[in-house]
């Protein structure tokens, strides 16, 4: 694809983006929700952060891997740990990246 | 320094770097990795750092590179883009109810910036009186998309020492940020209760096929459930 056309892809992709950002906070703010939609808005961010990690964790090219050889999910745990205990996003990323990166040194997973 | 007419606009960026740091240090790698792999997809580096300034949506920005690579219509593109970031709908009315108030241009301008990250942290401050702090909120937000801009920057110049990223594990630098991200929601057992339906159901659509949809339709499945389960069998 040419540049030309990546950039008008962008555009779009802007757009599609930004629409579902800002709809409701325009609209729904003037009205008070239901405690019920309150709470089930509640559980959105720990439902949609599970559904995007999951299958990078669990499958390999389409196929469930448990295997030791699957470092992205082995490399979770620990992250994992690190991320309840301390609460930082860069601490837990760059030990992701730092386990994955030693796994496929050393073991050349 | 203590009559500096300046003093309380210096304390409101610490005030914001304190609670943004932590996200910016999150999207440095992360941008890193978005900049080398739109490089080696065969991105421009102007269309590269516009999709971040633009769009401003990590998951989906790496997506989209491997769309571009893989030679994917524009159609496709789009619409795959507005189905991963449709999950912003619902952080964006999760939110809505603290921005009463708010000019028509102000919410127009925060939404813009409405990132997981963003709400992860908003969501956290709006209860305990946040979304009162205008400043402090549009603060956070542009120093986060900063970060991200800064992130890919660095990406798009590294991009062309880096040929293959495996070895640093930048393909990593995502699911990373999403388990830290998913530690920071485990409020209670409902949320580990959501967290676990929402992982098992996409999982198992993503196994049977289903691609671009399976992550909306377990979101809202799991947080129904949650709901459910909370309000009426737990209760």
């Amino acid at each position: 694809m040419d540049q030309r056309l990546i950039f008008f892809v962008i555009v779009g992709m802007m757009a599609v983006t930004y629409l579902p950002r800002l709809l409701p906070a325009l609209f729904l703010s003037s009205r008070s929700l239901s405690p019920v939609i309150v709470r089930f808005l509640g559980y959105v961010p720990a439902a949609v952060l599970s559904a995007m990690l999951f299958p990078s964790l669990l499958l390999r090219e389409g196929r469930p891997d448990l295997s030791l050889d699957n470092l992205f999910l082995w490399a979770a745990i620990p992250c994992f740990l690190l991320a309840i205990r301390t609460r930082s996003m860069f601490g837990a990323v760059a030990l992701g990246m730092g386990l994955v990166a030693a796994g496929r040194y050393f073991l050349g997973a | 320094m203590e009559h500096s007419p300046h003093a309380s606009q210096k304390s409101l960026w610490l005030r914001s770097l304190a609670i943004v740091s932590p996200i910016i240090l999150g999207y440095i790698p992360v941008g890193f990795a978005y900049g080398v792999l739109a490089k080696s997809q065969g991105l421009s580096a102007f269309n590269t750092v516009a999709m971040s300034v633009l769009v401003f949506a990590g998951s989906s920005q790496l997506i989209a590179v491997s769309l571009f690579g893989a030679g994917a219509s524009a159609a496709s593109i789009i619409l795959t883009t507005f189905v991963v970031n449709l999950r912003h709908l619902l952080m964006s009315a999760s939110l809505s109810p603290f921005l009463r108030g708010w000019k028509k241009s102000e919410i127009t301008f925060f939404s813009f910036e409405l990132t997981d990250e963003s709400f992860a942290a908003h969501s956290a401050r709006f209860p305990e009186g946040g979304a009162n702090d205008k400043a402090e909120t549009f603060c956070v937000n542009v120093m986060a998309q900063a970060g991200w801009v800064c992130g890919t920057v660095l990406g798009v110049l590294a991009g062309e020492a880096i040929t293959d990223v495996r070895p640093i594990a930048l393909d990593y630098a995502l699911p990373a940020m999403f388990i830290a991200l998913l530690a920071g929601q485990l409020k209670g057992k409902t949320h580990v209760f959501a967290a676990l339906v929402a992982g098992a159901v996409s999982t198992g659509l993503s196994l049977a096929g289903v691609d671009q949809w399976g992550v909306i339709i377990a979101t809202v499945t799991a947080a129904l459930a949650a709901t459910v389960w909370k309000e009426w069998i737990s209760a």
